[in-house]
């Protein structure tokens, strides 16, 4: 029977707190037969089923080549997250996945890879990371850009500060509203620009935050020389079915979940500059 | 390809054969002061001599001596109904006692389903929606139940009411394709058209006459009359880089001044596929049941984030409405997703006419 919709039961192996408001779930299905099989691409999303409350869309954040858990990394925000927050290690969850277009990781090979993030838009992102760290003599400079409101939201300080240690990455922080012994700057990430080591023929840019920011971020690139192909976006919108049907995640004629959620700058520049759209 | 004529005498014999081919008939009714599809057993049960009059916010059913069946336009159903449900279970969840999930998948009833009265503007809508929900993204396996036994018997339109513009979208009033049997009604019975392997059966069962040269060419005036009859027209097929260039244009806030946000054009529409998922647990916790209902682009949910409503207001959520509706449709479905049916502007409280709404944004027309 054709199951296009329906979820499968799956099971926390650990719930880890990265700040109060945000967790990473790590999750295998409960049929191994399944979790054999399951393959996702950094930057792909699953719909997670907390039972009794409904779905949600969450990116996965882990190696796609770890076969012992996939990861999704939330913020306790609505109805459905609030719920997840409160499971536990045995607990039972549906997932259905993996959904959309991931990050162009084979166009990346051989180029200075550039993350560019906001608030919780790291967590989609940190995949990729992980994917150049673990692959390191493929890729070129990797620059990480983290931009957050408060430096309290900050997640992964620990991370960030190891990246920041290590040959040929260059990773600058940024919070709107610092606190005692920020060590980053405090303004927005944007401000950064100048100090980033970006050779604009050899980048690749991907990027995931607020809308604003990736705008104001590729005209920066734009004037750095950076081409609209190199530059790479992930997109947000209502998420309700995953496959196209549903109708929640259009962005002028384009469906998130499926064209998306990583589009092409030059396939969603017009649509980006709109409000309400 | 015509088949032949069935006397008006005869039509119950139409009626008997797909009973017999396991078919439950839903045809046209008046129920409640507009025509609607429901359950019918014998000819009698149809809306013989009602007229329909249809314009901008307003819709009433007179009663008049003609003997025809079919010589009103539309109700506020198309298909849609019938095959994309207006609510409709997807699956059950069931917890066990050591916490364990049961998830099972939820079929619809199987149903051998013929509708009688079926108009070209709805046939051209079916398509669209077969497109969305059996297309690139996978089949989606609720819609495909319901459609996979549909049998459909459309009645070309001889009396458009006055919202129509089925003619200026090209798809209508006669209707071309995807019927299994098609009827022309004239006062004396049917000229009866086969579109299926399964239409050309039935028309064989019911043992058809010889089609008169007299009621041929009563057919051929009584299109050209209900072509002729439209005056309401779109300014264009492709309006998709019109629409786009004018996004910010003055008439969507002058538009979102007079429009409710109400959500009757998106239910009324026969193309309109957006939904929304709707959980219901248990009182007593042990079961969850997972369901999708119709939801509307003009509702305050449609585009909630995690706190941000992206589309804010009704200026936007019009905007998104008529823009995807004659524009992206294009990219996504290779053609425009309005038929002409003209019921978003019938069923429209405050009667806001798409027509016009259109031209004023692609040819200026607000301005003049």
């Amino acid at each position: 029977m054709n199951e296009l919709l329906l979820p499968h039961e799956a099971e926390v192996a650990e719930c880890v707190r990265e700040s109060p408001t945000v967790f990473t779930l790590r999750l295998r299905f409960r049929d191994s037969v399944r979790h054999g099989r399951y393959r996702f691409a950094p930057g792909q999303f699953n719909m997670l089923y907390l039972y009794g409350v409904g779905e949600v869309p969450i990116s996965i954040v882990s190696d796609p080549l770890d076969d012992t858990l996939f990861d999704h990394t939330i913020r306790a925000v609505g109805r459905v997250t609030r719920g997840l927050a409160q499971l536990r290690a045995g607990d039972r969850l549906g997932i259905r996945g993996p959904y959309g277009r991931g990050w162009p990781l084979p166009q990346a090979q051989g180029r200075d890879v550039m993350i560019i993030t906001g608030g919780l838009g790291c967590a989609p992102a940190v995949s990729v990371i992980n994917y150049v760290m673990r692959r390191r003599e493929n890729f070129g400079e990797l620059i990480i850009m983290q931009g957050v409101k408060h430096a309290d939201d900050l997640i992964w300080a620990e991370r960030y500060r190891r990246w920041s240690t290590l040959a040929h990455t260059q990773v600058l922080v940024a919070a709107d509203v610092g606190s005692a012994l920020w060590p980053w700057h405090v303004g927005h990430v944007t401000d950064l620009f100048a100090r980033a080591r970006i050779d604009a023929h050899k980048s690749i840019v991907m990027m995931c935050g607020p809308e604003g920011m990736m705008r104001i971020a590729a005209d920066l690139l734009r004037a750095r020389g950076v081409s609209e192909s190199a530059i790479w976006l992930s997109m947000e919108r209502s998420m309700q079915c995953a496959v196209g049907h549903c109708g929640h995640c259009q962005i002028g004629g384009k469906f998130v979940c499926t064209d998306g959620p990583v589009f092409n700058y030059a396939e969603i520049r017009d649509l980006l500059s709109v409000r309400g759209l | 390809m015509e088949t032949g004529f069935l006397p008006r005498g005869r039509f119950q014999e139409l009626l008997a054969v797909l009973h017999r081919s396991g078919y439950r008939c839903l045809g046209p009714q008046v129920r409640d002061g507009a025509i609607v599809y429901a359950a019918i057993s014998v000819a009698e049960d149809l809306p013989r001599g009602a007229r329909d009059h249809q314009a901008a916010g307003h819709y009433r059913i007179e009663q008049t001596a003609s003997p025809r069946y079919f010589g009103w336009a539309n109700g506020p159903q198309a298909l849609k109904p019938l095959v994309f449900a207006p609510q409709e279970v997807l699956w059950r969840a069931r917890r066990q006692a050591d916490g364990g999930l049961e998830l099972h998948q939820e079929m619809p009833p199987a149903e051998r389903l013929a509708v009688i009265g079926v108009r070209a503007c709805d046939l051209a809508a079916l398509a669209l929606q077969d497109r969305h929900f059996l297309g690139a993204a996978g089949d989606d396996p609720h819609y495909a139940a319901r459609r996979a036994e549909l049998f459909l018997v459309a009645v070309h339109c001889s009396d458009p009411s006055d919202v129509c513009f089925c003619v200026s979208t090209g798809d209508g009033p006669q209707a071309s394709s995807g019927f299994d049997l098609a009827l022309c009604e004239l006062d004396s019975g049917f000229i009866v058209e086969s579109g299926s392997d399964r239409g050309a059966v039935v028309a064989a069962e019911l043992k058809l006459e010889a089609v008169g040269a007299d009621a041929r060419a009563a057919a051929a005036r009584q299109a050209d009359a209900a072509r002729t009859r439209q005056h309401r027209s779109l300014p264009g097929r492709d309006l998709r880089a019109v629409l786009f260039a004018n996004l910010e244009h003055p008439r969507w806030g002058e538009v979102a001044g007079r429009c409710l946000a109400c959500g009757n054009c998106t239910s009324v529409c026969p193309t309109c596929f957006c939904h929304a998922s709707v959980e219901t647990p248990a009182l007593d916790g042990g079961a969850s049941v997972h369901a999708r209902a119709w939801d509307s682009c003009f509702s305050q949910g449609h585009s909630y984030i995690h706190g941000l409503t992206v589309r804010s207001d009704t200026r936007t959520r019009y905007r998104q409405w008529l823009t995807h509706k004659l524009g992206s449709w294009h990219g996504q479905f290779g053609r425009s997703g309005c038929v002409g049916c003209g019921r978003c502007i019938s069923w429209c409280p405050v009667g806001i006419d798409i027509t016009e709404e259109a031209a004023a944004v692609c040819t200026g027309a607000a301005d003049e």
